[in-house]
């Protein structure tokens, strides 16, 4: 074995040694991450999702910074607990437009993943804005605040701008529309039908049946929509997962 | 005479010399080598009998044929043939003669206690008590009946939701059409009808806007009607609040209280075990 004799080499020169270092790691790196970009079974293909219309964005995005997902899940598991209680295990095509997605391993309140369309709006509002009015045993804080917070699409093109850039596939047409769908989307007798044919199964209606668009309104569209979009009627799961 | 101390045994260095420094060689405990060739054996063993190394198409499939999804449908439907023949019997059941069975109604309680507990608590609350805006299931006080069969409806189809056979009533926002002192005249007549403190001269003004108003659906005697929903003004039992206050709200406001249609998310038998569970806490009729 004289190769192996020749350790010496690498012990007496950092740099090579560093050098070596850097290439077995990146072989472990490589070998673990790089298939899950070509592998069929890891991209699968689901019919329904679309991306994010841009007043569930804009609730996605108050999410995110009153920071729901530290208590909240978005991923059902593949166990059958989890599929009594909460639906359909989450499937990796549902979170393709999701930057940064909401999947998460620890659960203080219920995972979120399939809760669209579960209870009605008035019920959100009122539990958003107190949460142990409905659910006594809660300890989720209440975010009555959202109600009194006006949002405006002012910077909605850019947002979707920013999404199309790592990848969402936002069209021009959706960008030219992104500030009429926003205000389409909250206002009931607005005329929704380009809205509908850009987002499919989008749902239009005064979220938090008051005046004026609120983060409420926002925070309840993307509530509602939340694992709505996949048909797990029509739905044949790919046996080899 | 002092005793030499014993000499101890050189352990083997292993050749190497660094600056005169030698390295001895201690090589590790035979159980502990033996067990990390065991794990090696082991890791090469799991790669074979289930899925793991990535190639150009899809990873390897594991002799074993396991997969997640495999799993978990499986395990579901372990429980599924399990419970298919009673499935099925209270799918199929009349609701009416379910407590003539033992074995269904006690079956059907138990699976209904089950789902109410995934998907009605969060309104009803964890013991069927409601909460302001949400029925309280416990007492006989209904809105829509409740008697075991409406129960059913209700939860298959919901209230004033967007499905078609939905529950459906709306109560106008009386704001919109009556004056405020109107409106005051017709709380008070409320407020007198439920046998709370009020101002008798504002009641009586009321009463006849009460007749002309709102005991279309009401009653004229405030009693209510079920087939629009409305609920039993007489009693001491608010949804919303009895307060005059709260009334005022709800006479210039309406209410507009949704529940979603269960029957998209449940299946039949499981409509049937919630109402039967529903109709035995306490009021079911």
């Amino acid at each position: 074995m004289a190769i192996l004799d020749k350790h010496k080499v690498i012990e007496k020169n950092a740099t090579l040694l560093l050098v070596f270092s850097l290439l077995v790691v990146s072989i472990g790196g490589l070998v673990e991450i790089v298939p899950l970009f070509y592998l069929q079974n890891t991209i699968e293909k689901v019919e329904g999702m679309r991306p994010y219309s841009p007043l569930e964005l804009t609730g996605r995005d108050i999410y995110i910074r009153e920071g729901c997902y530290v208590c909240h899940s978005q991923m059902i598991r593949p166990m059958r607990d989890e599929v009594e209680r909460y639906g359909n295990y989450s499937l990796a095509a549902e979170s393709m437009y999701d930057h940064p997605f909401q999947w998460g391993s620890k659960r203080t309140g219920p995972d979120l993943a399939r809760i669209g369309g579960k209870y009605s709006d008035e019920w959100h509002v009122d539990h958003l804005v107190d949460p142990q009015s409905v659910v006594p045993e809660s300890i989720m804080p209440k975010y009555a605040f959202l109600l009194d917070r006006e949002v405006t699409p002012e910077y909605i093109e850019d947002r979707l701008r920013t999404d199309r850039a790592v990848g969402v596939p936002y069209t021009d047409e959706m960008i030219e529309n992104a500030r009429a769908d926003f205000l389409a989307q909250a206002d009931p007798d607005s005329d929704s039908e380009g809205l509908l044919a850009r987002y499919p199964k989008a749902q239009v209606r005064n979220f938090d049946g008051r005046p004026g668009i609120s983060e409420m309104d926002a925070l309840i569209a993307y509530l509602q929509m939340l694992g709505t979009l996949v048909d797990f009627s029509t739905f044949v799961p790919d046996a080899s997962r | 005479m002092a005793r030499k101390p014993e000499k101890k045994q050189e352990p083997e260095t292993t050749g190497h010399s660094w600056d005169g420094i030698e390295e001895y060689n201690n090589p590790l405990p035979r159980w502990w080598l033996w067990i990390f060739y065991i794990t090696i054996i082991w890791g090469i063993g799991y790669t074979i009998a289930y899925p793991a190394w990535p190639l150009i198409n899809g990873a390897t499939p594991g002799l074993l044929g396991w997969s997640t999804r495999g799993e978990v449908a499986e395990e579901i439907q372990r429980f599924k043939e399990k419970n298919a023949a009673i499935e099925a019997r209270l799918a199929a059941a009349d609701l009416t003669t379910l407590s003539e069975d033992p074995e269904l109604m006690s079956y059907a309680i138990n699976a209904g206690a089950a789902v109410f507990r995934t998907g009605c608590i969060q309104c009803h609350g964890a013991g069927g008590q409601g909460a302001v805006g949400y029925p309280n299931l416990l007492d006989d006080d209904w809105l829509w009946g409740g008697d075991i069969e409406s129960i059913a409806y209700t939860i298959r189809n919901g209230i004033r939701n967007e499905t078609d056979d939905a529950r459906y009533s709306e109560m106008p926002r009386f704001g919109e059409i009556l004056e405020e002192e109107e409106i005051d005249q017709v709380v008070n007549y409320v407020l007198a009808i439920s046998g709370q403190e009020h101002d008798a001269d504002l009641a009586a003004l009321g009463a006849p806007i009460f007749e002309e108003s709102c005991a279309a659906c009401h009653g004229v005697d405030g009693k209510g009607d079920r087939d629009f929903g409305a609920p039993n003004l007489t009693d001491a039992i608010w949804l919303y609040g009895g307060d005059a206050e709260t009334i005022k709200e709800t006479v210039t406001y309406s209410r507009f209280g949704v529940m979603p249609a269960m029957g998209l998310r449940l299946s039949d038998a499981q409509v049937n075990a919630v109402a039967a569970y529903v109709h035995q806490l306490g009021g079911g009729e």
